[in-house]
């Protein structure tokens, strides 16, 4: 079996999870695809670190405005009942447990619940910005990954190498491949996405995975 | 009620002295007092501490760059206190080869110590960082069996700040996600320069709405139009 990268399956399984006005937080790139795939009848109310809640999506070609630009820099619009805060209170609304997820990249993450997303010491610093506390804040923390990195190897681990974002902070990873619950040491195994199986995913993933008695295939397309 | 002075950019950074520690508000540029930091970066001081959320943007193709960035290209700062330095690649090579030295803290945490500065508290207790590097060197206190980094209070000498409009006595109100670190900046630092989109008289902002309280505020300067 060939495994295809396919971010969109990602999304679409992780926008599932949410219930009709959960405040969540959805960070940059694969993350913010989430908001893409929400089902019929739940609004999301997302918040912005930089300072605000009720983010819409980009205005048309034109109608940008330079003052109003998500945690990116990219140009944003805000909805009706949104409203603006300075940092300190975002992150109050973050650390304070007021926001119900957030989503977040993978660089490595690990059985325990370790998020490493923020350095590759010598090669790629960028700074944690809010990650870190959205990781100890949010309640139900959603680490969204490719399977595998462009070499091929698993990014879900015994124990993340790479410097850590927070401590056995995460509880869901999906993958393209599957939906793990990080739960005692292991990586639960709860649904495999066809064309995948269970087989696959535990021969080519480089952790322990329980398979959940109720595992099940389910097809994203 | 007093009035604060009304300078220009160029007078206004002749308050910062080689050095100071300097708050710069704004978030990847948006809400950066674009005019102060012009000043400043004629100015050509080089050894000042820049506290702030980001290195704001650097495009090394094209040489755009916003926010903050034009004072990381001319290395205006020896050392940078900031969240993200990610979309600025001349800072991460300046941190590589060390020559500036960069101190990354987590964007929640850098909110709340400059906040602690200004409300007079030695530091705060977070979550945030525990089990990682963050912690090196930190103090980790217990408060009914659950654990803490004790992160210390962050001041400045001199804070820019950019508003949508102050009036004469200082009082600011802010604009969309410009307002980001600006407000609590404008508590941390002795010298607190506002440029302001809109210098209005005493007397029209409306008291419910203002977001900075006039107290914190020592010079004005009109933004760019």
């Amino acid at each position: 079996m060939e495994y295809v990268a396919n971010k969109e399956n990602i999304a679409k399984r992780i926008a599932r999870f949410f219930k009709n006005g959960d405040v969540v937080n959805l960070g940059i790139g694969l993350p913010t695809l989430v908001g893409n795939y929400v089902p019929e009848g739940v609004e999301l109310i997302l918040q912005s670190e930089n300072g605000f809640m009720g983010l819409g999506p980009a205005p048309e070609p034109g109608k940008e405005d330079p003052m109003l630009v998500n945690a990116g820099g990219m140009p944003v619009s805000i909805l009706p009942g949104g409203c603006y805060f300075d940092s300190a209170m975002s992150f109050a609304i973050i650390r304070g447990g007021h926001i119900a997820a957030t989503v977040l990249g993978v660089l490595e993450v690990d059985q325990e619940g370790n998020l490493a997303n923020y350095k590759i010491p010598g090669k790629m610093v960028p700074g944690m910005g809010g990650a870190m506390d959205l990781t100890v804040g949010a309640k139900t923390v959603f680490a969204a990954t490719q399977h595998f990195d462009a070499k091929g190897s698993s990014k879900l681990l015994r124990r993340c190498k790479l410097p850590l974002t927070a401590a056995a902070q995460v509880d869901y990873v999906v993958t393209d491949v599957g939906l793990f619950q990080v739960k005692d040491g292991a990586f639960v195994l709860k649904e495999y996405f066809k064309p995948y199986t269970v087989d696959y995913i535990l021969e080519k993933t480089d952790a322990d995975i329980v398979v959940d008695k109720d595992c099940k295939e389910v097809d994203l397309a | 009620m007093v009035q604060k002075p009304i300078v220009t950019a160029d007078e206004a950074v002749k308050l910062i002295k080689e050095g100071d520690a300097v708050m710069v508000g704004g978030f990847l540029g948006c809400g950066s007092p674009t005019g102060l930091i012009a000043a400043l970066e004629k100015r050509g001081t080089g050894k000042m501490t820049l506290i702030c959320n980001d290195c704001a943007m650097y495009n090394p193709k094209t040489g755009e760059m916003n926010g903050v960035a034009p004072l990381v290209a001319k290395k205006r700062f020896s050392t940078a206190v900031i969240s993200h330095i990610g979309t600025n690649p001349e800072i991460q090579r300046q941190m590589n080869e060390g020559e500036t030295d960069v101190q990354l803290v987590p964007q929640g945490t850098l909110a709340e110590r400059i906040r602690a500065a200004g409300a007079g508290l030695g530091g705060v207790l977070t979550p945030t960082g525990l089990g990682t590097e963050v912690q090196d060197g930190k103090k980790v206190v217990e408060v009914d069996g659950a654990k803490f980094l004790l992160e210390k209070a962050l001041s400045g000498d001199v804070a820019l700040i950019r508003a949508k409009k102050a009036d004469k006595s200082g009082n600011c109100v802010y604009d969309k996600s410009g307002r980001n670190f600006n407000p609590l900046m404008a508590m941390a630092c002795g010298t607190v320069i506002v440029e302001a989109d809109e210098i209005v008289e005493i007397g029209e902002l409306d008291p419910e709405v203002v977001v900075t309280p006039s107290v914190f505020v020592t010079h004005l300067v009109q933004g760019r139009k």
